[in-house]
């Protein structure tokens, strides 16, 4: 961890007068040389590199560009002074020049020595050693300031320091209230005061739902997929996963580890498999017909530059196509990282509630009493099984697998692939119906059977074998079509028979295919009856739905085929019902083998418990141990009672209410290689690249191999860049600027921080408290720095416009969900839920008819409506406008660093959104019940309310001289009392004791321009 | 001099010429809010690099990729080759979308004819466009990477098949602010369903948000939350905002945050905009003759057309850039009747938005662009009229100052497959589009995660030989 300095003058002035290389000449280097002269070798002219000692000072053939303490012989003091425009560098053409003060610094920094080091993110933090007494932030503030010729503002007044506390920490502003208390409070001390309140509001769930969302920012979390179609997407479990993990302080590093690879920790639990949808929460392109390998790749760019905003602060995508420019990365090195990321699933998991987790493991528990039970009926059940299997193999027709030449969804909407089991497996936008077709060549032989494997595959829903909302599938007719040679005719052949190892009981696929009498699902034979409407459905329910399956249909003769002879196997799928395909029930992988075996009747065993059973024992999981321990209890006739009550307890096995896209590592004949991809073109493949880290970033004593070691390699205490990055985002998000300004970027083209032993004390502590976000909040909000006034006087403001140097308080109009919450919190209106599903906002009609596919929205209705902004539902191609406005991102892509702009329509939005129209209506009852009996009470109470500070003189009579104009218009009917006060006629409602319908009204006037104060939607 | 007195002499020089930035300097620094825009991206009267030939453009987006062998480019041999396989050496390395690439040939469904001295050929299912021929500079060998539809608007509207970048109109927001006092500087109009790429298609992307295009929404409020609460007449609303604006100013005294005058002229705009807006959609004050013009039957209902006469309306009113987008154009199937539809609902007020321009005299310093995503297959999909997604060419059509009049530039293969001649990538187009409006497109950059981004990535040539 950090390395501690002393603590002396010439350190926090930064070394007056002598040039440092990364403070002087890096920004130079990588303004105007590194384009050509960079880490890009590519790119590299004249084979020379400025990025490194050794480049610089290399022998050029007589000469080199840098020659430490020697300008004159140096080339590069020489170019860069050349007067020819052929040699002058940086060259007429790019554009760029050097100014004398920069050439004089080049040449200065030559003369020492020409020293390099380190660009200073890469270098890991340090923390100063500190005076004993007073605040370590202040101490490293006063000093700069000081040099500065500058002090801090005086300390902010309590009511305005309690507002910032709760903004800061809750999202929300205190009550009047809640301000008196802290007002008392701080006058007998203000550090416990403060102290106290932190501490109170931390233990707050709100907590962390305010600080939630810079992380759903930077996670670009969205309740939709994005692209054209742009369907609904289950993630919210997510969203309450980092909800839950700030509320308990789970340590910063914890919180990284397991979003990346939380399904690859020993015995992962629901919940670290859950934080895996960090990395799922990007776009997925649901678009007819398109190559889903293509969107794939796509999405792990998108998963890098992800990781890089978030927790590198790192720009990859730069070297997705070439080595980065500025930064020592090459594109080896991206997509040594990228392979860490490749290996995995797209997967979707169930989740279940806490309560059905409970049932759940009750369940198991029970089943394994009553497992055991049996195991004590045939203590030789070890042996039992072994001849079990044995007699199973025994009887086993010879299975010859299909390699199917062709393999074509019919009109082109999905692209089957074959993988290199023979088996087909279908990707991309699922729809309602659909048929598929398969050919091959098997050879000569004769065929009396089919055989029919719906196989799992991680990248569809829970692993499918469907593809549908809950991974089934139904097959509506399988055919078989034989031609003597690939010029002949197809012939249909004859079926006579199919049967399968489990078949739902028959019955409609849903409640309203039940009404209209269509659509049923059941036995294997619904395959072969010549009608689409009936279909196989292998649901095993809750327990044992996803699971692989078989069916074999029998010819009606055998089918005699040549060398030359072609086989097509057709599955028609068509049963599905949602018009958005959600409902499919199309296969997602399927296998298909033939043998020439008389056919039997013999009940096909449980497929799960077959294919476990193919594999050596040796390489059998635990999971095949249970799926062949089922199978073979399932055929024990004296165990039929226990059975029975297996059947029973596992029927009341909970269905999950909800699932979330997540990670999950591929079996091993299904591991994925990643290649260089050449221009960053996913069909482009070069040569194979093994998972690695950049050299120029921190070692680990452990050379990270697997996505789990890459996850600890980048929550390490030795990453120069992780905790530096996250106390930025944090300190970002609480001054509205970060100390590094780019929080994306802390490269070497990002501006130097003004405060960098700041920067990396508050790094080095975060990292000894033990990355924990609430200490590190703790220690900022208890700083005189951060509790300083934010005025800003006319000088200041000149010399230091962004308050770069933190001689005042921060002050800044506060993002879109605070400026929402805000108002929904002053009225009274703000509904306190924690977690859940994301309700639909009001939208403008002429918003919801203008989608590309139509939108089911259903419009939340009171308390729902009135939650916090975290939880509006987010659709990436329609985007809140009120967030918008306020500069939300729409979760397209990472988003660390909001923009803050001003624009009329952010006007319009809380002057006439319904919501906040409703606010206002709500803040005017309240200011009648809560402000006392006069309007200059209630004029100071509404104050209050919104800004934690009493009103002015001048502020009051403003307020009042519209009240009483107000009232006179309504009371002579210029203005509706109805429409204004209550949103409509007859809508009255109950009003506090002693005002009138006319308060009611004038006061929402009032209401609707405190909401729109700029005092009220900024954080001062 | 009081704050107060700042403010409003602030406001007397009007200083939020442009509409949609922060940039109100207020006497006290007036580079305060560089976090946003760095100093040297702030505006003062726009940042060309050299005189523009163009001041504002009307962007037709006729999204769903529309067919180049049923309306600009003649395919004769394949009306002969109708039904055959395309020779297989065209094939290699070929992805369609949905087709398998070995469907037979489809030929072209309507006739085309050649007008105006130019004698420029196109399809008779554009009767009005095509009496303009002699104004346009058709371009025959457009073509894009993307494959699918909404990478592919992306791509077109913002250089990127990844979301996430500014749109052409940002960008040229961006470079040269806004013109307009009371309205935005770039709109966005829609008929048609939404397109596949949303609202990324005019996005603000990683510029500040003020450049991203806003809709005029043809139902209900025209801009969002325009209309006041139900209830307030126009002085309830005119008191509201003083009160607003005192209470700020007192604000503005008490702690004077550059911010706080940013906000009440932001206020006011946003009072002026509740004026301007429906003023704007009111097309009472347009004749008889002009609807005619137009083939507007209805004022009120907002169509392809309306949004034709819209755009003019604002370009009058000094808005920079405008962008119809008209979803509509994806014809897997039907290939025939929905081309005629289509054809019936657009030609006549894209021709009308040219006459009407040129008549006004602002054709001269306007650009008109038309064209879609990428273009068709000439291989038929389903039974025999239908065609699929085809990103080797398509034809894409400008018009306006600063292009050659009734000229055709670029040439496909005889079956309207390859580019045979002069090909243009939407790069290209886009440099070219710049160019016009007085940028390299190699210097209008933006600083973002240590990357300067350009809306044309490294790539894109202007066409010269299109320009005058």
């Amino acid at each position: 961890m950090g390395v501690s300095v002393a603590f002396h003058v010439s350190f926090l002035s930064g070394g007056l007068g002598a040039v440092e290389f990364g403070r002087d000449v890096l920004p130079i280097f990588s303004e105007k040389c590194f384009q050509c002269h960079g880490p890009d070798e590519k790119n590299r002219k004249a084979d020379l590199r400025l990025d490194t000692m050794e480049g610089a000072t290399r022998d050029l053939g007589g000469y080199a560009a840098v020659v430490p303490g020697n300008p004159g012989q140096s080339t590069l003091i020489d170019r860069i002074e050349h007067v020819d425009p052929d040699e002058i560098m940086p060259p007429p053409d790019s554009e760029l020049v050097l100014n004398a003060k920069e050439k004089l610094l080049l040449r200065e920094w030559i003369e020492m020595g020409a020293p390099f080091e380190d660009h200073w993110a890469f270098l890991p933090p340090q923390k100063l050693t500190l005076p004993n007494s007073g605040h370590p932030m202040d101490a490293i503030v006063a000093a700069r300031l000081d040099r500065e010729g500058l002090s801090f503002s005086p300390p902010a007044s309590a009511g305005i320091l309690c507002r910032r506390l709760y903004l800061d920490i809750i999202g929300i502003p205190p009550t009047p209230t809640e301000v008196d208390a802290f007002v008392a409070a701080e006058k007998v001390n203000r550090d416990q005061a403060v102290k106290d309140l932190s501490n109170r509001l931390q233990n707050s769930a709100q907590f962390g739902e305010r600080w939630a969302r810079p992380w759903l920012d930077v996670a670009r979390y969205a309740d939709s997929n994005g692209f054209e179609k742009d369907l609904a997407r289950e993630q919210w479990a997510w969203r309450d996963w980092v909800i839950q993990a700030i509320n308990n302080d789970k340590p910063y590093n914890a919180f990284l580890i397991e979003q990346i690879a939380g399904d690859l920790l020993p015995d992962a639990t629901q919940d670290q498999i859950i934080a895996t949808g960090f990395l799922r929460n990007g776009m997925v392109n649901e678009e007819g017909a398109i190559v889903p390998e293509q969107f794939r790749i796509e999405g792990l760019f998108d998963r890098m530059d992800c990781v890089g905003k978030a927790v590198l602060g790192l720009s990859l995508q730069c070297a997705q196509c070439h080595s980065h420019k500025f930064d020592p990365i090459t594109q080896d090195e991206y997509y040594g990282m990228f392979a860490f990321l490749n290996n995995t699933h797209e997967a979707q998991s169930w989740v279940y509630s806490k309560k059905q987790l409970d049932q759940i493991q009750h369940i198991q528990s029970k089943v394994e009493d009553l497992e055991n039970k049996i195991r004590s009926v045939h203590p030789d059940w070890k042996t039992e099984i072994t001849h079990w299997e044995a007699s199973l193999q025994a009887n086993h027709p010879k299975w010859q697998t299909l390699d199917f030449h062709e393999h074509v969804w019919e009109g082109g909407l999905n692209h089957p692939t074959q993988l290199p089991d023979h088996s087909v497996l279908v990707l991309g936008h699922p729809t309602v119906g659909g048929s598929m077709y398969l050919v091959a060549r098997p050879g000569e032989t004769t065929v009396t059977e089919l055989r029919l494997e719906a196989l799992q595959h991680g990248d569809h829903p829970f692993g499918g074998p469907g593809r549908g909302r809950k991974g089934l599938f139904s097959i509506g007719e399988l055919e078989i079509y034989q031609r003597a040679s690939a010029e002949a005719d197809w012939e249909k052949v004859a079926l006579k028979g199919a049967r399968a190892d489990f078949a739902t009981e028959e019955r409609a696929i849903s409640h309203e295919a039940e009404k209209e009498k269509r659509s049923l699902i059941g036995p294997a034979a619904f395959m072969i009856d010549g009608n689409t409407k009936t279909g196989w459905m292998p649901d095993r329910g809750p327990v044992l739905r996803h699971t692989d399956s078989v069916a074999v249909v029998t010819l009606s003769s055998p089918l005699k085929l040549t060398a030359e002879s072609e086989l097509k196997i057709r599955l028609q799928l068509h049963q599905g019902e949602s018009a958005d395909g959600r409902d499919n029930l199309q296969l997602g992988r399927v296998r298909c083998s033939i043998t020439d075996t008389p056919p039997s009747d013999a009940p096909l065993p449980d497929h799960a418990a077959w294919l476990a059973m193919e594999k050596p024992i040796a390489e059998r999981t635990q999971a095949d141990f249970r799926v062949i321990f089922r199978a073979w209890r399932n055929s024990l006739e004296d165990c039929s009672e226990i059975n029975t009550e297996i059947v029973a307890l596992e029927q009341n096995y909970p269905e999950a209410e909800t699932s979330v896209l997540s990670l999950a590592e591929p079996p091993t004949d299904l591991q994925r290689v990643t290649y260089f991809l050449d221009r960053g073109g996913w069909n482009r493949p070069r040569h194979v690249v093994e998972p690695h880290v950049p050299t120029a970033l921190h070692a680990t004593h452990n050379t990270p191999k697997t996505r789990l070691d890459f996850a600890r390699w980048l929550a390490s205490d030795a990453s120069p860049l992780t905790a530096r990055v996250q106390v930025n985002r944090v300190w970002q998000s609480i001054f509205g600027v970060g100390l590094v300004e780019t929080a994306e970027d802390f490269g070497t083209r990002a501006p130097r921080p003004e405060h960098q032993a700041l920067l990396d004390w508050l790094a080095v502590d975060f990292m000894e408290k033990g990355w924990s976000l609430k200490s590190l909040i703790r220690t900022i909000v208890s700083s005189q720095v951060y509790q300083q006034d934010s005025k800003c006087p006319p000088e200041l403001a000149e010399r230091d416009p962004q308050n770069r140097l933190l001689a005042r308080g921060p002050r800044f109009r506060m993002d879109a969900e605070s400026i929402r919450d805000t108002a929904l919190s002053i009225s009274g209106l703000l509904h306190e839920r924690i977690g859940g599903a994301s309700f639909h906002p009001p939208v403008p009609q002429s918003m919801l008819d203008y989608n590309y596919f139509k939108v089911d929205w259903h419009e939340a209705q009171a308390p729902e409506r009135y939650r916090r902004s975290l939880y509006m539902f987010r659709k990436r191609s329609m985007p809140d406008p009120v967030l918008t406005t306020f500069d939300a991102p729409n979760g397209d892509f990472a988003c660390a660093r909001r923009m803050r702009s001003n624009t009329p329509l952010a006007a319009l939005t809380p002057l006439n959104e319904p919501v906040f129209v409703e606010a206002s209506r709500a803040l005017s009852l309240r200011i009648l019940k809560e402000g006392g009996t006069t309007d200059a009470s209630r004029a100071d109470y509404g104050f209050r309310l919104c800004t934690g500070r009493s009103s002015t003189a001048s502020e009051r009579d403003a307020l009042l001289s519209l009240i009483e104009k107000q009232r006179s218009r309504l009371a002579d009917g210029w203005l509706s009392i109805d429409q204004i006060g209550f949103g409509g006629d007859d809508k009255r409602t109950e009003l506090p004791e002693g005002t009138t319908p006319q308060d009611a009204a004038a006061w929402t006037i009032a209401a609707r321009v405190l909401l729109n104060m700029d005092a009220t939607l900024t954080k001062f | 001099m009081t704050s107060k007195d700042m403010i409003r002499n602030e406001f007397a020089k009007g200083v939020t010429r442009r509409w949609f930035l922060r940039d109100c300097g207020v006497g006290i620094g007036a580079t305060a809010f560089t976090s946003l825009l760095a100093q040297d991206q702030l505006l003062k009267g726009g940042r060309t690099h050299f005189p523009p030939k163009i001041k504002r453009v009307v962007y037709l987006f006729h999204a769903g990729a529309p067919s180049h062998l049923e309306l600009f480019d003649p395919k004769p041999e394949l009306t002969k080759r109708d039904g055959q396989l395309p020779p297989s050496e065209l094939l290699k390395d070929y992805r369609a979308a949905f087709i398998n690439p070995n469907s037979k040939l489809l030929g072209p469904k309507f006739t085309f004819s050649p007008h105006g001295q130019s004698g420029i050929e196109l399809s008779d299912m554009l009767p009005h466009t095509s009496q303009l021929t002699d104004d346009m500079c058709l371009i025959r060998s457009m073509h894009t990477e993307a494959v699918n539809h909404a990478p592919a608007q992306i791509m077109l509207n913002t250089g990127s098949q990844q979301f996430g970048r500014p749109s052409l109109g940002a960008w040229m927001l961006y470079g040269l602010g806004s013109q307009s006092r009371n309205l935005p500087g770039y709109v966005v109009l829609t008929s048609a369903k939404g397109t596949s790429g949303g609202a990324s298609n005019y996005g603000s992307g990683f510029l500040p948000t003020e450049y991203g295009g806003i809709p005029f929404r043809g139902t209900g409020d025209p801009v969002l939350y325009l209309s006041n609460p139900k209830g307030y007449d126009s002085k309830a609303q005119r008191d509201s905002l003083d009160t607003l604006n005192e209470l700020n100013q007192i604000g503005f005294e008490q702690s004077p945050d550059p911010e706080i005058t940013a906000r009440i002229q932001a206020y006011e705009t946003a009072y002026r905009l509740q004026t301007s807006a429906p003023e704007l959609m009111d097309l009472k004050q347009e004749s008889q003759e002009t609807f005619d013009l137009y083939g507007i039957k209805n004022p009120q209902q907002s169509n392809y057309a309306r949004n034709c006469l819209l755009a003019r309306r604002l370009l009058e009113r000094g808005v920079s850039f405008v962008q119809l987008f008209h979803e509509a154009w994806d014809q897997h199937g039907n290939l025939t009747k929905d081309i005629q539809k289509n054809c019936q609902e657009t030609d006549q007020g894209t021709a009308a938005l040219l006459i009407d321009l040129k008549r006004r005299g602002m054709l001269d310093d306007t650009l008109v662009i038309w064209g879609g995503e990428f273009g068709r297959t000439p291989m038929v999909q389903g039974g025999n009229d239908g065609r699929d997604h085809h990103n080797r060419c398509f034809s894409m059509w400008l018009a306006g100052g600063g292009v050659k009049k009734g000229f055709v530039y670029g040439e496909t293969d005889e079956l309207g497959f390859n580019i045979a001649r002069d090909p243009v990538h939407v790069h290209d187009l886009n440099a070219t589009l710049l160019h016009l409006l007085g940028f390299n497109h190699e210097r209008l950059t933006y600083r973002y995660q240590g990357r300067d981004f350009r809306l044309t990535d490294v790539h894109g040539k202007v066409l010269n030989q299109i320009l005058v």
